[in-house]
């Protein structure tokens, strides 16, 4: 049946090809994953009277949300919340400046092979460790603090918006850069004129999720004594003040969601 | 004028886009550059001002050989051949101003072109080019919001503010309808003669090149086989160009045309 004719193929049924055309490895690959599935499900076992205890515990951590006491910590929140604030402003700004040149180096059509290679490296470094992991091992090498949390987040930042800037830039339109370097213009006018105002819509975009990703950062790097509202976070789980805990959490909550009606305001003004 | 001896290009695909092309544009000479898709037409234009490496042959512009030029004097060489792009290529985050003043980029320093401080004369001159071509009212507007017409007319300011020799000029009306296609050919071919300027026009139309241009070119596999006047396309010729096809519509509506033109 290599060239059928019209005739044949009147009034036969047709269908989309599957995206695994031979049937039988395609119901193997469905029945396993589906095996596999229930297997993973019977590998975790719940312990159903421990968990009757916990909601006792659950309910109290909720149920401070309805009287959070801002009051009587004010002092340490105020200056968990400023320091916070000072990483996240700090981090990201340096982040960003670092990551412009990174994410151009990393653009396959307009980086030279040895300079993305190098580029690149330094995305898939950044990203391949966690946040967390860097924060303890730069609370190690620093000391606790504030200092460990800003290196911390400048570093995350960096792989984060290499890496998107990098891959917007790959899908830009190739002829409007053309056009530019056909008029004799040097690199960074090139860079300038022909690939900048394709990207900085994006570039801005990302940058406002990106400050919105390091101040809810800021908050867990706290935990591992990278300074930040998470430090005073910390503290209160630890003396079970959870009305404390609760007003904390509502606060960045609050601070997220300002972020995030901001950047929606930014986004849309430099379509 | 520009002058290209046995000019190669083989793409790393394998692909010979061109076979040893030989060709003389003498000074304010524009000529029809046409041939079916894949014939090597857009390859040729990109070789000239080294979009595209060719890979053997030389190049000459003005007795340079612009294919041994390092990048500093490859910049200096392509500020003197302006370039119009098929689907217009401006930069369309940009207003129209930015865009034709972009033009002028190979002769302006970086902080300038940065800060967009032109010099008050290339200012001048935009202002001029626009009002040439109608748009001075729009000089503020970003280059997304014009029609299809009128952003070519912005492309050809851009490769005329650069003060050019040459024109190289690829599909210019490959996206718009045909009475705005005429228009801008035109509008191309006059300021061509007002400025005593050479061109090389990649085209498909046929009928649009007869009408409009005093040389054409015909293009097949990579290959010149066709250099002549464009009422020496005959039918025989065009199936050289393009393969077999019934060519009697293409040149009757060319002289159709050529009626309703001089009737207006």
């Amino acid at each position: 049946m290599s060239h059928r004719e019209l005739d044949d193929m009147l009034g036969t049924k047709w269908r989309k090809p599957s995206f695994v055309p031979n049937p039988l490895l395609r119901w193997v690959l469905i029945l396993g994953f589906i095996a596999y599935l229930i297997a993973a499900f019977m590998t975790i076992d719940v312990n159903w009277s421990r968990v009757y205890d916990g909601l006792d515990r659950g309910g109290q951590f909720i149920m401070a949300f309805a009287k959070p006491d801002f009051v009587s910590r004010a002092g340490d929140i105020w200056s968990g919340l400023l320091e916070s604030i000072v990483m996240t402003v700090a981090a990201s700004v340096v982040g960003i400046l670092i990551s412009i040149p990174i994410g151009l180096g990393a653009a396959r059509n307009i980086a030279p092979m040895p300079i993305y290679l190098i580029c690149r490296g330094i995305v898939a470094i950044s990203r391949a460790l966690q946040e967390i992991i860097v924060a303890i091992l730069l609370v190690a090498i620093f000391g606790f603090g504030p200092l460990a949390g800003f290196l911390t987040l400048s570093f995350a930042t960096i792989g984060f918006l290499s890496k998107l800037l990098a891959e917007d830039i790959e899908s830009m339109d190739r002829v409007q850069a053309e056009a530019i370097r056909a008029s004799g213009a040097r690199w960074t006018q090139w860079i300038n004129y022909g690939v900048q105002p394709q990207v900085m819509p994006r570039l801005v975009g990302l940058s406002m999720y990106r400050i919105d990703i390091n101040f809810r950062e800021s908050a867990i790097l706290g935990l591992v004594g990278a300074g930040g509202i998470g430090a005073t976070l910390n503290t209160a789980f630890d003396r079970y003040e959870y009305d404390t805990a609760a007003a904390i959490l509502l606060l960045i909550i609050g601070i997220v969601m300002a972020l995030e009606y901001l950047s929606g305001i930014i986004r849309a003004r430099v379509q | 004028m520009l002058r290209l001896n046995k000019l190669v290009k083989t793409y790393k695909t394998g692909d010979q886009a061109l076979k040893s092309i030989d060709l003389e544009v003498p000074k304010g000479q524009v000529l029809a550059l046409i041939g079916p898709s894949g014939a090597g037409k857009s390859t040729l234009i990109r070789c000239i001002n080294r979009l595209v490496e060719p890979t053997g042959g030389s190049i000459l512009l003005d007795d340079v050989d612009l294919s041994k030029l390092g990048s500093g004097a490859l910049r200096k060489a392509r500020r003197e051949m302006g370039m119009i792009f098929q689907e217009y290529a401006l930069v369309e985050r940009l207003t129209v101003m930015e865009n034709v003043l972009s033009g002028r980029l190979g002769y302006v320093g970086f902080w300038r072109s940065f800060l967009r401080k032109y010099p008050q004369p290339d200012v001048d001159e935009a202002f001029r080019l626009l009002d040439r071509v109608g748009l001075l009212h729009m000089a503020d507007k970003r280059a997304d919001e014009l029609s299809g017409g009128q952003r070519q007319r912005v492309g050809i300011c851009r490769a005329l503010i650069q003060n050019p020799k040459l024109l190289l000029v690829d599909e210019p009306t490959a996206s718009l309808d045909p009475k705005t296609s005429r228009q801008i050919m035109r509008l191309i071919t006059e300021l061509c003669q007002e400025r005593g300027l050479a061109a090389i026009i990649n085209i498909h139309d046929v009928a649009l090149a007869q009408m409009f241009v005093p040389r054409v070119v015909g293009l097949r596999f990579g290959e010149i086989v066709y250099d002549g006047l464009p009422t020496g396309l005959t039918s025989d010729k065009l199936t050289e160009i393009y393969g077999e096809e019934d060519w009697e519509a293409t040149i009757a509506k060319v002289d159709e045309e050529d009626e309703i033109e001089a009737a207006e």
